[in-house]
């Protein structure tokens, strides 16, 4: 599941770089006017369910870390270009961590990651005021096994699309 | 309850022996509290005499929950009822040593309950030492309401415990946590409170947002949490007694957490999050105004105030994982004090200002452990697939943390264990519980 809204992110991610970038490749340019086919399965582009199930709303981290990986910029990446586009959006990331870990520790290290994401974002050129973070440290699991498979999908910051700067 | 802690400050301590026995103090009948094991010391309670008519279930009750406390401690063993020879009848006569002797009963405790015409209840108590034949220390007597009778029972029980070991007890006391319930990603949180053993539970908050580490001040009227209820982490100061609150840190854009009151119940030591940097401030509860203690890009929480309120302990990645650091409650300087394998977290300053305890994490455990202050004699308690969160009893003698299980369907509870490592066990309550925080000795 995760390749999948990989690919379908990176796809975006591009997609929305060919827009910005229009001229480069013309009208009818590689993804200038035939969007991928399976886009319209994720629905309007400019809706928070889109984002986050089409460019993918989260990046995981390695035990311990609040450091991005090659994967979770990829992710970023496109998650800016749909911030720079969708601008009348906010966004509140929540940073989260495994139960392995002492629970004011680990609302710290929630902490940790959700600010490395915004920090990401705001070199991309999303606006602060747009970004707002929180920690949920351990106490919002979404895997419950107690088992690397699902710790490594909690270890997790996940970029919350909410109403307008406007609404 | 009011009325019934009014009257108990009216307590009397009543000599109601002739003259007070000056041996007694050294004599045999004396549990020595230290790291050796120990043989449980047998014990009788009778169930007390109801002096009054109507008292008996009640005289009853409260000589049970005396001998439950005293059991619970691991240090005693009571005798079942069904093992007497005699029993005592009246407060008043002799006792029978032989008959408790051939029972091999080195402490006998009597009591007595009556109600007088203005709905008070008096407790009266007497300890024996069995083998020397005699009283042990004088009698006393408590007074309340029909209502507070286990607080009056766990009075009886600390003062028993007290003269036999020669310290404080533990058993008139509460703890505040969070009660939990749910599956692992739906939990519900919200903050309880109840009588150290469990009974008289009550919920302080309800279940709409996550609650988390509650912690009493040094008198037991109010208590510091963490809560979501404005959609971020933020310390709140909750009232005991009519349950109100505010927040305590409210400055946008930041999380507040981990609090703790100092010694004084002036002031609180906690932590800010602010631009993914955790550090440590203490805060004026009264004025709000706030000093920076720690400055650096690391996690520094979970701080907790030495008994004299001069220094605090914390924890620290700043040398790459989480150790334990001693600071002057000014801020400035810090001593790193665990130096073993692993990690250690969540430091919590002993009532004697001897020990530290913390949590440990080493090779996928958790454990439950206390060192001293220099951070030597590290010693671990506990060992599981999640134990965490320490908390003293008010004699500094016992342990209470959270114990998580693995797997889908884990939950949390609460658990204690002696100081000693001994006598680990599960404590009462009702459904799940986290981060628990035990009061001081009520007054």
């Amino acid at each position: 599941m995760s390749s999948m809204k990989l690919t379908a992110a990176l796809a975006a991610s591009l997609a929305l770089s060919a827009c910005t970038d229009a001229g480069q490749f013309g009208g009818g340019g590689l993804f200038g006017g035939n969007r991928p086919a399976d886009d319209t399965q994720f629905g309007d582009p400019t809706s928070p369910s889109y984002f986050q199930q089409a460019i993918g709303d989260r990046v995981l981290f390695p035990v311990d870390q609040a450091v991005l990986t090659d994967e979770g910029r990829a992710i970023l990446d496109a998650q800016a270009g749909w911030l720079a586009v969708n601008s009348d959006y906010v966004a509140i990331i929540e940073g989260h961590a495994d139960e392995q870990g002492t629970r004011e520790y680990n609302l710290a290290l929630g902490a940790r990651r959700a600010n490395a994401v915004r920090e990401y974002l705001l070199s991309k050129g999303v606006a602060g005021v747009r970004l707002r973070t929180v920690s949920y440290g351990k106490e919002r699991p979404i895997e419950i096994c107690s088992a690397e498979a699902c710790y490594e999908q909690n270890r997790r910051a996940v970029t919350v699309i909410s109403g307008g700067l406007s609404s | 309850m009011k009325t019934f802690l009014k009257s108990l400050l009216c307590a009397l301590a009543l000599f109601l022996g002739v003259a007070p026995l000056a041996q007694a103090q050294n004599g045999p009948l004396r549990i020595e509290i230290t790291d050796g094991v120990i043989e449980p010391l047998p014990f009788a309670v009778p169930n007390f005499v109801a002096e009054t008519i109507g008292m008996e279930e009640l005289a009853t009750n409260i000589a049970r929950v005396v001998a439950a406390d005293l059991n619970g401690t691991g240090l005693f063993r009571e005798i079942p009822e069904n093992a007497f020879i005699s029993t005592i009848t009246n407060f008043s006569s002799p006792v029978q040593y032989s008959d408790w002797k051939a029972i091999n009963a080195q402490a006998l405790i009597s009591g007595a309950v009556s109600m007088n015409n203005t709905g008070e209840m008096s407790v009266k108590f007497r300890v024996y030492d069995v083998f020397s034949g005699q009283e042990l220390g004088n009698g006393l007597r408590f007074r309340g309401t029909r209502e507070g009778w286990r607080r009056i029972a766990h009075k009886v029980a600390d003062a028993v415990y007290s003269r036999i070991t020669g310290e404080s007890g533990y058993f008139d006391s509460r703890v505040v946590y969070v009660s939990e319930t749910g599956p692992k990603n739906e939990r519900l949180k919200r903050l309880a409170i109840m009588d150290y053993d469990g009974a008289n539970l009550q919920f302080l908050t309800d279940s709409s947002s996550i609650v988390l580490a509650p912690r009493f001040s040094p008198s037991g009227d109010r208590v510091l949490y963490t809560s979501y209820e404005t959609g971020f982490p933020r310390v709140f100061v909750l009232d005991v007694g009519s349950a109100t609150r505010r927040v305590l840190e409210d400055q946008p854009g930041t999380m507040s957490f981990a609090p703790r009151f100092s010694p004084d119940g002036n002031s609180v030591v906690f932590s800010i999050t602010e631009g993914g940097n955790t550090d440590i401030y203490l805060m004026d509860i009264n004025s709000g105004s706030r000093k920076r203690l720690t400055n650096a890009p690391s996690i520094e929480t979970a701080p907790s105030f030495s008994p004299d309120g001069k220094r605090i302990v914390f924890e620290s990645d700043r040398s790459g994982s989480q150790q334990l650091y001693i600071m002057s409650a000014n801020g400035g300087q810090a001593q790193r004090i665990s130096f073993g394998q692993g990690r250690y977290g969540t430091p919590v300053w002993s009532p004697r200002g001897d020990l530290v305890a913390f949590t440990k994490q080493n090779k996928g455990r958790f454990h439950i452990g206390v060192m001293r202050v220099d951070g030597s004699e590290e010693r671990l308690l506990t060992a599981s697939f999640l134990d965490e969160g320490p908390t003293w009893s008010p004699n500094g003698r016992v342990i209470m943390f959270t114990r998580e299980t693995q797997g889908a369907n884990g939950s949390a509870s609460l658990y204690s264990v002696d100081v000693s490592g001994r006598n680990l066990k599960p404590v009462r309550t009702q459904g799940g519980g986290s981060d628990p925080s035990w009061s001081p000795l009520q007054q």
